[in-house]
């Protein structure tokens, strides 16, 4: 049996949890047999360590539930990217990481793999009672490693390679860029590890309407990010919400769609195999894996584009032949003298279609749109003044009404008690 | 790779022991106390002992290293990628500061990879000279502890002149909008930053006294009926709050929101945007707030 450490090699494994204890948090120890209880009880452990006061737990007759409790207008730092500061590493990795650096300290020393190893045994380890032995292949795989992350670089002169360091990089001067934009900028996590560096400094910011949960999202975000960066196509699992099994897809990506209201993100792709674009829930990709750079996706985005002008949130209609299913939505609203901010709110807060002024008191929203029900939740916003609606999808607009007749009998209302 | 031992917390913490043992340190409180400042709750328990046991052979039993150099590691190219992308941004010019040499480097993405979709459009004017002249007259206030002065005009339509001093600067996503957290000032303590004017340093003698107007909380306790999605959408939209959920059975919740008592408004339409799936429970004033608007509805329409 394995012992608890509070390091975790694979990410995936507390992803599901970090976003069932934030988002939900009503689950209790017996909703997760699913998994095997010591896997609960360690991972819930891990993630009290990591998040101290921000854990909270409430008994009820199912049990203890443990959740996330955080008001994210009172933080300066998301601390859910502590679980990306948590990955595991073996005693030797620690061991040689510290000290490969401490040798190569200066960009101007350059060492071949022999000399490394030489000044490891010698000057650093026999010291020790009982001395780390490294290899020069374990030295030279760590050494790629770091050349991979770009930390170090190798240099070929005559038949030797030499290692050193890369220049480093002066921060002085982003110590409040690198604040505000570790919380608002896509993949904030990679600076808040650049802040983790800098000498600390009180920040002078923070944040209202801060949506944190994508923060547990940042690994397929930054893979989604390089694939489009090279044009390329990817496959990823894509463990749908209507579905028990994870599925393969082989996608183009095009653009994460991040919604400032909820803080979702979707990856909007194209799926070759069937001349169609959809929009996937980030949450539910994984294991992102990069396949050959696409000639068309220069075509795709500027595809992206035009549909865009058509998209209220992420759903597009269009069939594998390329036709498009629109509808059209409007709705008025009336508006009192003293009411002009309806009007900046209708104005500011469409993403697409027209207000226009019908007379003094009534004004008309309308668009064009793939997906109707997309709007609805913002045109409940509008309820006290809302005075017609019309929707070609009639389903949709009957359930609007449907809709609102239920919400006057859940509080009472009746039409006898307004008269 | 974004998960990588290269960022975690154990070897930022190794390199602040080392470099206090560089310094000189050698006494275990002082380390244990870098432990808890730079790493999670219960690594007091591994990273020291981890250390003086020697299984990390980086310090002898005695608290003395053969390293010569306190750690450093330059950025990762995964790093370098992430500033890069951050040059582009429009709203760095906020800040006025020159950028690291990154020009070999290819941004991690670009404006064009991502849209915020539902962002409001009324954002604030990030590239306007003026605009970007009172964010750094602001934030260097904050920094240095000190009052600023400036003019505004109030929701009435009349100019005001305002002393103060700010605390911070609050960006909201959805609005695409700096406020400025004041305090020393008796009629408000929030101003949007866009409606400022004439904003300077106040050298002065006339200091401001009083601290930020303390933040008060109401709590709304709401019912989900769990049809469409709904838990699932309540959740995530309201997931920035300090919230407390129960499962009632395996259709309904019951969920316990606290927020600011300002925003009363903005989560009466919020609570409404989701339609018959969530009803209001307590406190009463805010069962009354969602049924005027009901009642109002019901007899204007829609037809």
């Amino acid at each position: 049996m394995s012992s608890y450490n509070e390091l975790i090699k694979n990410f995936e494994k507390i992803r599901a949890y970090m976003r069932d204890f934030y988002v939900y948090g009503f689950k209790s120890r017996d909703d997760y047999q699913k998994k095997s209880a010591r896997s609960y009880d360690d991972e819930r452990r891990r993630l009290e360590s990591w998040l101290g006061e921000h854990m909270s737990f409430v008994r009820t007759p199912e049990g203890k539930n443990v959740f996330i409790s955080i008001d994210s207008r009172t933080i300066r730092h998301n601390p859910l990217y502590n679980a990306w500061k948590a990955k595991s590493f073996t005693d030797g990795d620690i061991t040689l990481h510290f000290i490969l650096f401490d040798i190569l300290h200066d960009p101007a020393v350059k060492q071949t793999v022999a000399e490394l190893l030489q000044q490891i045994d010698t000057k650093y380890l026999a010291g020790f009672e009982t001395p780390m032995m490294f290899d020069e292949s374990t030295i030279r795989k760590k050494l790629k490693e770091y050349c991979q992350a770009g930390i170090i670089v190798a240099e070929k002169e005559g038949r030797k390679v030499y290692y050193h360091r890369t220049e480093n990089t002066d921060l002085s001067n982003l110590n409040d860029v690198l604040h505000y934009f570790s919380e608002v900028a896509p993949c904030g996590v990679i600076g808040s590890f650049i802040l983790d560096k800098t000498e600390s400094d009180t920040d002078a910011f923070t944040f209202k309407h801060h949506y944190i949960t994508g923060a547990i999202d940042s690994g397929v975000l930054a893979a989604l990010f390089g694939a489009m960066g090279e044009k390329r196509a990817v496959t990823i699992t894509n463990m749908s919400r209507k579905k028990d099994m994870p599925k393969r897809i082989r996608v183009v990506p095009l653009r994460v769609l991040i919604s400032a209201q909820n803080g979702r993100q979707h990856l909007f792709a194209y799926l070759p195999d069937y001349n169609s674009f959809t929009a996937y829930r980030i949450d539910y990709l994984s294991d992102v894996k990069m396949e050959d750079p696409t000639p068309r996706f220069d075509e795709l985005r500027a595809e992206l584009d035009r549909m865009q002008s058509k998209m209220w949130g992420v759903s597009v209609k269009r069939n594998k032949w390329g036709n498009e299913h629109l509808e059209h939505v409007e709705f008025t609203v009336k508006v009192e003298d003293d009411e002009m901010y309806i009007v900046r709110r209708l104005k500011r807060e469409k993403r697409i279609g027209t207000v226009e002024k019908l007379d003094a008191h009534t004004y008309r929203f309308s668009a064009d749109v793939y997906d109707t029900s997309e709007l609805i939740p913002w045109i409940r916003t509008f309820i006290c003044r809302i005075d017609t609606i019309h929707f070609s999808d009639r389903t949709i607009e009957g359930q609007f009404k449907k809709d609102l007749e239920a919400m006057y009998g859940m509080y009472g209302i009746s039409r006898e008690v307004d008269q | 790779m974004t998960f990588s031992e290269l960022y975690s917390a154990y070897y930022n913490t190794v390199a602040a022991i080392l470099s206090g043992i560089l310094d000189g340190e050698h006494s275990e409180k002082a380390l244990q106390k870098i432990v808890m400042e730079h790493a999670f709750g219960e690594s007091v328990l591994t990273i020291l002992p981890a250390l003086k046991s020697e299984k990390w052979q980086l310090v002898h039993s005695d608290m003395t290293t053969k390293l010569e150099h306190k750690p450093t590691i330059p950025l990762t190219t995964l790093q370098k990628q992430w500033l890069k992308a951050i040059s582009l941004d429009p709203r760095v010019k906020l800040f006025g500061v020159d950028f690291p040499d990154l020009e070999d480097v290819q941004p991690l993405f670009t404006s064009a990879d991502y849209y915020v979709y539902d962002q409001y459009n009324d954002g604030d004017p990030f590239e306007d000279g003026q605009y970007i002249r009172n964010f750094r007259i602001v934030l260097e206030a904050i920094r240095k502890g000190t009052q600023i002065k400036f003019e505004m005009i109030n929701r009435k339509g009349n100019m005001m002149f305002v002393r103060c001093r700010p605390l911070r600067l609050e960006y909201s996503e959805k609005d695409d909008k700096f406020r400025v957290v004041t305090a020393g000032w008796r009629a408000v303590s929030t101003v949007n930053l866009a409606k400022i004017r004439s904003c300077a340093h106040d050298i002065g003698y006339r200091r401001v006294s009083g601290r930020e107007k303390p933040v008060e909380y109401d709590t709304i306790t709401v019912q989900i009926r769990d049809e469409r999605n709904a838990m699932e959408r309540f959740m995530l939209h309201f997931a920035h709050f300090e919230k407390q959920a129960e499962k009632l059975d395996r259709k309904h919740y019951l969920v316990k929101i606290k927020y600011a008592h300002d925003d009363e408004s903005e989560m009466v339409i919020r609570i409404l945007s989701f339609g018959p799936m969530i009803k209001v429970l307590e406190p009463e004033p805010f069962r009354r707030l969602v049924i005027e608007k009901l009642k109002k509805q019901l007899s204007c329409g829609p037809k």
